[in-house]
């Protein structure tokens, strides 16, 4: 049995060690906001963060994260507030919406990495992450948004 | 195919419009309320739909108000990035005179009340504005009428707006006129069609920027999508897919590896009434993980179909063949004229042969259904854009009366025209029906993409010829592909002018706008292509390849008159004869089309000197069919490394005429979108047939578009009040050729093949 803490809760799934971390995440909690997309960790659309990081959690098995902080899109906000859900909304970013969850989280941690992000950087950070209605670039703007009101803010 | 073949006998031929009017004939007549049995709200926690307060005033089949004046709009249209329900919800909110803040949408499940359900070929729009506008209107009217009798004064007297009926000083709510009860106003379908629209100028709701009602679950992970849906009891399933789309059967399956898997049920052969899924086999699990590893560890073996070892090579040949043999085809309608003695006529002639690669569509969510049997019906609950399509199929499949089937349409991660044929319903109800319980079968990316509907292969050959001042006096086009409406909805295929049935979304965009003098179009369907896969609808359709050659070959034209490739569209884009567009939906014909190719050519810079190996292309189109034109030209400002044979589109200039804009800020997403498939279609991804099925399975060898490969876009529309059309698909077209046109500006090498590579380049460039 694995145990490790889910949007700051401690839970102990009932699943192989080997299994992804993804449907560890969607089956038993239901947090299904993290996205089955291409199962080789390509798309992105499966991303969260372990231990702040950006991960692919369709490539991480749940053995892999004992002890551990994971966070989803569900607990990146306690209020789904965070500046670049804000900044995700007021540009309109989703169009079907099935990477968004997984293009937020990838953001998010770019943003602590780099709080004032040029248009390289955001390519080559989002660059693993795909989408295929092609918001790439209201993603672009979205971040740089983001960016701004949180450097408003500190 | 009940609906569908009453579709085709009732109208003759398919025309979109044929959608509408089915639709309507049994969707706006005013009936007595039905409750929806079931439906998604996408604003809603879960999608769940609200509970209505108090009585509930249903004038039409397509809108609810209730006791609080809270607005519920039916949606037959599927969610899957256009923000669809909230364009159509202001369409009719607008002119029922309500405020946004009160107005919700439900995505209803299928039922024939609601006619044809179908969301695609970019119609939503057009087509659901005539009947929401009147339906809106009608509401309007009805609780003015009440709302009078209740303030005790003549409807004349009475103005509607923001969802209370005013009398000089006295005024009364909607949601109070619909509480007090007794609100039975009916239309009959011919005073429907006689309603009043409001104005241009009174409209409070379209045209103006709003928060699509789908956007925030979509960015706090509560939307949800097929893959999401759940039910108690649920089991899973992962598919072993046979070697071949058609024709494979099962030899024998070994399942004594899996057996030792956690949570490892069965595995189950299906037998398919429908003969949608031969061949295949559905690995059962308590949990998706424990289906998943079992499906590694069962051994299954067939005698694979007879297309097993087919490649894009043979369908490319065999498309080929099919164009050189003179007899053959469809002939579509342009007009006519004797292109072969035009041709023989004219004092020079040019001719060029065009092809394009397999392309998937690679949605993000995975194919996936889950599917179950309650109180006597069997419920569908996945994402699809064309209920009535598969219905029937089920149906048979399932071998139960279609009214006894039920399809919940959840968020669609992606639809693209995947999700049209909704053959991934059929594993699912067959497992669930065999296993008497829900199974949720969820494809791998892999076996998404091997089972994928793609875009065929095409190869298309055109010929034009010129008199001696050099005007254009004949043209053909032949185009062979994969015919998606023959092998799905062949009930759907028109007549050409020679008696033979076509594939109106495998040609459209060969019959254009162009003043050419004698026009011959043919279509053929690719038999080989027909049998080797099930050719899919994938955004755009023919368009994506008739543009990529119809553009191109124009420029070629243009370059072998030594004219500018902007001034030679203008030219031919006379507005005359048949193409002077007719009213009210293709209002102004190809003027209107030389509007957009000068607009685009301005804002692009036309004629201005670039910097080496760089160059602009320009291409232009009438979106998808001449019966719903968007009008809409490309700029690509296009760099070369000639060297490397890189090509990077540096800039896309797009403007469109869509006529009336309900929703600015989607009708601009959707522009980006197509745009960007365009690109991603012309310069990245493609992949190709092998051994009978698609050699790319994954992003490790299928590269869509990605963030660093975008351009800048400069997105322009029209102002206009013309009829609302089309704006899913338009843009995607007329990227393409616009990129291999600026190539060819740049370094004169033409390419004729798209994706193009950077090895193309270079090959051309020597």
């Amino acid at each position: 049995m694995t145990t490790f803490r889910l949007n700051g809760l401690v839970v102990t799934p009932d699943a192989e060690p080997d299994t992804p971390l993804l449907w560890v995440i969607r089956d038993q909690p239901g947090l299904t906001g993290t996205k089955f997309g291409c199962g080789i960790g390509m798309c992105g659309v499966c991303t969260v963060h372990l231990g702040g990081k950006a991960i692919r959690s369709c490539i991480t098995p749940l053995s892999a994260v004992a002890g551990a902080d994971v966070v989803t899109i569900e607990g990146l906000d306690p209020a789904n507030n965070h500046p670049l859900q804000r900044a995700w909304l007021s540009l309109q970013v989703p169009q079907c919406g099935y990477c968004q969850s997984g293009q937020i989280m990838q953001a998010a941690d770019l943003l602590t990495r780099f709080p004032n992000p040029t248009d390289q950087d955001i390519d080559a950070v989002m660059a693993g992450n795909l989408c295929r209605c092609m918001t790439y670039p209201r993603i672009r703007a979205a971040i740089h948004l983001a960016a701004k009101t949180m450097k408003a803010k500190a | 195919m009940g609906k569908l073949v009453m579709t085709d006998t009732s109208l003759g031929s398919l025309s979109r419009r044929g959608f509408f009017v089915v639709s309507t004939a049994t969707g706006i007549a005013f009936g007595l309320p039905v409750p929806v049995r079931a439906a998604n709200d996408p604003a809603a926690k879960s999608g769940l739909p609200p509970k209505f307060q108090g009585p509930v005033f249903e004038p039409t089949l397509w809108f609810t108000v209730d006791g609080n004046g809270m607005v519920t709009i039916h949606v037959i249209r599927a969610e899957m990035g256009q923000h669809v329900g909230t364009a159509l919800a202001r369409i009719l909110a607008d002119e029922l005179e309500v405020q946004w803040d009160k107005v919700r949408i439900l995505h209803v499940d299928s039922d024939s009340k609601w006619g044809t359900m179908v969301t695609g070929g970019s119609w939503s729009v057009w087509q659901s504005f005539p009947p929401f506008s009147r339906a809106g209107a009608a509401g309007r009217l009805a609780l003015i009428e009440q709302g009078a009798k209740l303030l005790e004064v003549e409807p004349a007297a009475c103005t509607a707006r923001n969802g209370i009926v005013t009398a000089g000083a006295k005024s009364i709510s909607y949601g109070d006129i619909v509480k007090k009860g007794a609100l039975d106003r009916r239309f009959s379908p011919e005073e429907l069609a006689k309603l009043p629209i409001k104005p241009v100028t009174e409209r409070r709701l379209i045209g103006k920027l709003v928060t699509a009602l789908d956007v925030p679950n979509k960015i706090n992970g509560t939307a949800v999508y097929g893959i999401d849906a759940k039910v108690p009891g649920i089991v899973f399933a992962r598919p072993i897919i046979p070697p071949t789309r058609n024709g494979s059967v099962v030899t024998s399956v070994d399942d004594s590896a899996a057996r030792s898997v956690k949570g490892y049920i069965k595995t189950i052969t299906l037998d398919d009434p429908s003969n949608t899924v031969p061949g295949w086999v559905m690995v059962i699990a308590e949990s998706y993980p424990a289906a998943d590893r079992a499906a590694e560890r069962v051994k299954v073996t067939w005698k694979a179909g007879p297309t097993a070892k087919v490649s894009e090579a043979d369908v490319q040949t065999h498309g080929a063949a099919l164009i050189a043999k003179a007899s053959g085809g469809s002939l579509v309608e342009t007009g006519g004229g004797d292109t072969i003695a035009a041709l023989k006529a004219a004092k020079t002639t040019i001719e060029a042969s065009y092809t394009t690669a397999t392309v998937l569509h690679f949605a993000l969510e995975p194919l996936n259904a889950l599917a179950f049997e309650k109180d006597g019906v069997f419920e569908i609950h996945t994402g699809n854009q064309w209920q009535s399509l598969i219905l029937p199929t089920l149906a048979k499949a399932l071998a139960r009366p279609e009214a006894s089937i039920v399809m919940r349409t959840y968020m669609l991660g992606g639809g693209f025209g995947r999700r049209l044929n909704g053959d991934y319903a059929i594993p699912a109800a067959l497992a669930a029906k065999a296993m008497g319980r829900p199974v949720k079968m969820i494809l791998t990316r892999e076996d998404d993409s091997r089972f994928d509907s793609p875009r065929s292969p095409s190869i298309q050959s055109l010929k034009m010829g010129f008199d001696d001042k050099g005007a254009v006096i004949g043209m053909e086009h032949h185009a062979a592909a994969g015919w998606p409406t023959e092998v799905m909805v062949p009930g759907f295929m028109p007549k050409g002018t020679n008696g033979v049935s076509y594939d109106p979304f495998a040609i459209s965009g060969a019959d254009h706008w162009y003043e050419v003098g004698a026009l011959k179009v043919r279509a053929l369907s690719n038999d080989l292509a027909n049998a080797t896969f099930r050719p899919g609808w994938l955004r755009s359709v023919g368009p994506g390849w008739t543009n990529w050659a119809l553009e191109s070959f124009i420029d070629e034209a243009a370059s072998h008159l030594k004219l500018d490739p902007v001034a030679f569209r203008l030219k031919l884009l006379t507005g005359a004869g048949r193409n002077a567009g007719k009213s009210p939906d293709s209002e102004g014909g190809a003027l209107r089309q030389a509007n957009v190719v000068r607009l685009a050519a301005e804002r692009a810079g036309w004629g201005k000197p670039l910097p080496p190996d760089t160059a602009l292309g320009i291409a232009t189109s009438f979106g998808q069919e001449r019966a719903m034109p968007t009008w809409v030209a490309c700029v690509a400002r296009v760099n070369i490394a000639r060297a490397t044979g890189i090509v990077k589109v540096e800039k896309l200039t797009i403007v469109t005429d869509a006529g009336t804009i309900i929703a600015p800020d989607s009708a601009r997403a959707q522009t980006e979108g197509a745009a960007l498939w365009g690109l991603s279609m012309a310069l990245h991804e493609g992949t190709e047939f092998v051994n009978g099925e698609v050699k790319d399975t994954n992003l490790a060898s299928y590269f869509p578009l990605r963030i660093k490969n975008v351009p800048m876009l400069d997105i322009h529309f029209v102002e206009s009040s013309e009829v609302p059309v089309g704006l899913g698909e338009p843009a995607t077209t007329v990227v393409g050729p616009a990129i291999g046109n600026a190539i060819f500006a740049a370094t004169g090498a033409r390419l004729r093949h798209i994706p193009i590579t950077p090895e193309a380049v270079r090959k051309a460039l020597l």
